[in-house]
């Protein structure tokens, strides 16, 4: 399969106070056509950084992006100029944002909003641009008639679907959804995500879904990202990751999560916290908190090894126990 | 067995500019000693007014409730002072909720000093303060230190501890895991847990995550737009729920397996306004199965199984 998007050792930090805090860490990840990948992981894991740096919009200062390569159809993202990162944004990648509360601006009408876009990654008349604004409104399951309203007559969900509207307004080729249901309710994160997906096969989108609820990345995704400390530790299609857990924090995440179909007494959580971005163990990153960490762990940064056919782990216990075999 | 808590008919409206607000209308339920209610439901369905209501931080428009037997629906100040011993609540942010002046220690030592424990002796409360602190899982080291230099977990931890802090015999937790990661979730769930066992304690549960209330309820109750839909024990709930609404919560709920993916039903349209609701079933607009009658008649709960009660007219 033809891909069509490739990291390649992407590193970012945000330096402060003398402080410098490795937010992603030689970071590598390709996304095929028409894929759909989860990026799961924790507050502070480095997931919505990595979206910005696709996106080109890590905050500078604090953030650079001091190494790595981000190719998307054959050019370097991280290469371009400001220009031409702005034809890009918003017509060939274009990103849903968490918060949807804070991302539409209150002072203009939802539709103008919509047509914004358009009018400014196509060449059209004003009116064409209202024209295909409303078609985008009832695409997304709002009556075109409301057009002229604003942000704040809408409900959480229905603001969402507006963003999911600019975002696919002008058909992106890749689409990076930040946490696009956290902020909401479960039935209307259904509705939600039955969206999402739809217009992803009408459109034939590529898409990165940013989450740390694996059950909707059961739901949405064909391959998964797991992130832990700006680095990715396990990489597989969603039947390996979900069914032939390798590495000790995938699976401590699956134990953190309470079953609904059987009935366990306790969890069994992961131990720890997250280690402090600005200071990382020099060894794996995980190793503080894991339950099988040994020497090696502790001094030496694990490669990833391939352990079946398209699927990834960070971890050299899981490179040791296939030396045994 | 015996009941600990009980609530009748509670209602609690809010004034508006646009009308009266129905945020809790008319909810019953009572509450075993030792055990956990859950109270699930979506934004603005009226959990955390109810939760509110019992520890009497809102004063209530009409409804009974009985602690212990005793009705405190009309409590005096000064006995609704002594009545706080026993009834204390965790709150939902961790951020918000406790006093970023304030180290530690006078953080869970505060309800102490109020209640003037242990005769007022400071070292014993000290002392008292460390033990907690040994007790939810937070280092003695972090006793001078200040919320902002703790994570989100740990300042959960010192919620907990706090409301400890008086060896109460209930707590309403309104949404404890909500603001965590989800393996720091499990740790406080499982402190939580620890805790009801060693010391018998009694929980109301308030969540909007439907495994999270699974895995810690004995009984469960469904709220939507401040009624009561579907109350019943937790594992019963899970194999057979007899209202609309019920089933569609249910079957939004994204499960972490490969081809899980249970028949969805999805439910049309939003929430709709509290505010001076229309007569009849709220739930009636968004409802697949609706009759005529549903939009006529608030349907009551009824006993359809042993310990299930549901309130729909379909029944």
């Amino acid at each position: 399969m033809e891909n069509i998007l490739e990291i390649k050792d992407l590193t970012i930090q945000y330096r402060a106070d003398n402080r410098i805090v490795e937010a992603v860490n030689q970071l590598n990840l390709t996304l095929g056509k028409g894929e759909s990948l989860g990026l799961v992981g924790e507050t502070g894991a480095g997931k919505t950084t990595t979206a910005l740096g696709i996106m080109g919009l890590i905050p500078d200062p604090p953030g650079i992006v001091t190494g790595g390569e981000i190719i998307f159809e054959g050019e370097d993202l991280l290469k371009q100029n400001k220009k031409r990162m702005r034809s890009i944004r918003g017509k060939k990648i274009s990103m849903i944002f968490q918060d949807p509360m804070t991302s539409l601006n209150p002072v203009m009408t939802v539709g103008s909003q919509i047509a914004e876009s358009i009018r400014i990654h196509e060449r059209c008349s004003k009116a064409e641009a209202a024209t295909k604004a409303t078609e985008m409104l009832e695409l997304v399951g709002i009556p075109g008639e409301r057009y002229g309203e604003y942000p704040h007559q809408f409900s959480g969900g229905m603001k969402q679907r507006v963003v999911i509207a600019i975002a696919l307004s002008c058909n992106p080729e890749l689409l990076l959804a930040d946490e696009p249901t956290t902020a909401l309710d479960v039935t209307i994160q259904a509705q939600v995500l039955d969206l999402i997906v739809k217009l992803k096969k009408e459109k034939q989108t590529s898409m990165i879904l940013i989450t740390h609820d694996l059950g909707i990345v059961a739901e949405v995704c064909d391959k998964v990202a797991i992130m832990y400390a700006g680095e990715i530790v396990e990489y597989g299609s969603l039947e390996q990751i979900y069914n032939h857990t390798c590495h000790p924090y995938t699976k401590g995440l699956f134990g953190s999560i309470p079953d609904l179909d059987s009935h366990v007494k306790r969890l069994s959580p992961i131990p720890g916290l997250m280690p402090d971005p600005a200071d990382l163990p020099a060894g794996c990153s995980f190793c503080p908190r894991c339950t099988c960490a040994c020497e090696r762990c502790e001094s030496e940064n694990p490669q990833m090894i391939e352990v079946e056919t398209g699927h990834f782990v960070k971890c050299f216990q899981i490179g040791k126990e296939e030396e045994h075999v | 067995m015996s009941e600990l808590l009980r609530v009748e008919g509670l209602k609690k409206y809010f004034k508006t500019p646009k009308g009266q607000l129905h945020a809790v209308d008319g909810v019953s339920f009572s509450i075993e000693k030792g055990k956990t209610l859950g109270v699930v439901g979506e934004s603005g369905c009226g959990k955390s007014t109810l939760g509110r209501c019992i520890i009497h931080l809102l004063d209530t428009t009409d409804g009974k409730i009985f602690f212990e037997g005793k009705d405190i629906t009309n409590i005096r100040k000064e006995d609704l002072k002594e009545s706080r011993k026993d009834m204390q609540m965790i709150f939902q942010d961790p951020f918000s909720s406790i006093n970023p002046r304030m180290t530690v220690k006078s953080i869970i030592m505060e309800p102490m000093v109020i209640h003037n424990m242990y005769g007022g002796d400071k070292a014993k409360q000290e002392e008292k303060v460390l033990e907690i602190m040994d007790t939810v899982g937070l280092a003695r080291r972090l006793a001078d230190s200040y919320p902002h230099e703790l994570d989100g977990g740990r300042r959960q931890r010192i919620g907990i501890a706090r409301a400890l802090a008086l060896e109460p015999k209930f707590i309403v937790c309104d949404e404890p895991v909500s603001a965590l990661d989800v393996s720091i979730q499990a740790q406080i769930l499982n402190l939580m847990q620890d805790l009801q066992e060693e010391r018998g304690l009694t929980y109301i549960f308030i969540t909007h995550d439907m495994s999270v209330v699974k895995h810690i309820s004995d009984d469960i109750c469904v709220m939507y737009l401040g009624t009561l839909v579907e109350k019943c024990p937790a594992d019963k709930l899970f194999e057979k729920q007899f209202h609309p609404y019920t089933e569609a919560l249910l079957s939004a709920i994204p499960v972490a397996k490969v081809g899980a993916r249970r028949e969805r039903i999805l439910l049309k349209g939003e929430i709709t306004s509290p505010i001076n609701p229309e007569p009849g079933c709220r739930f009636a607009p968004r409802c697949l199965r609706a009759k005529p009658e549903c939009f006529r008649k608030q349907p009551e709960l009824k006993e359809l199984e042993p310990e299930h009660f549901v309130a729909c007219h379909l029944y």
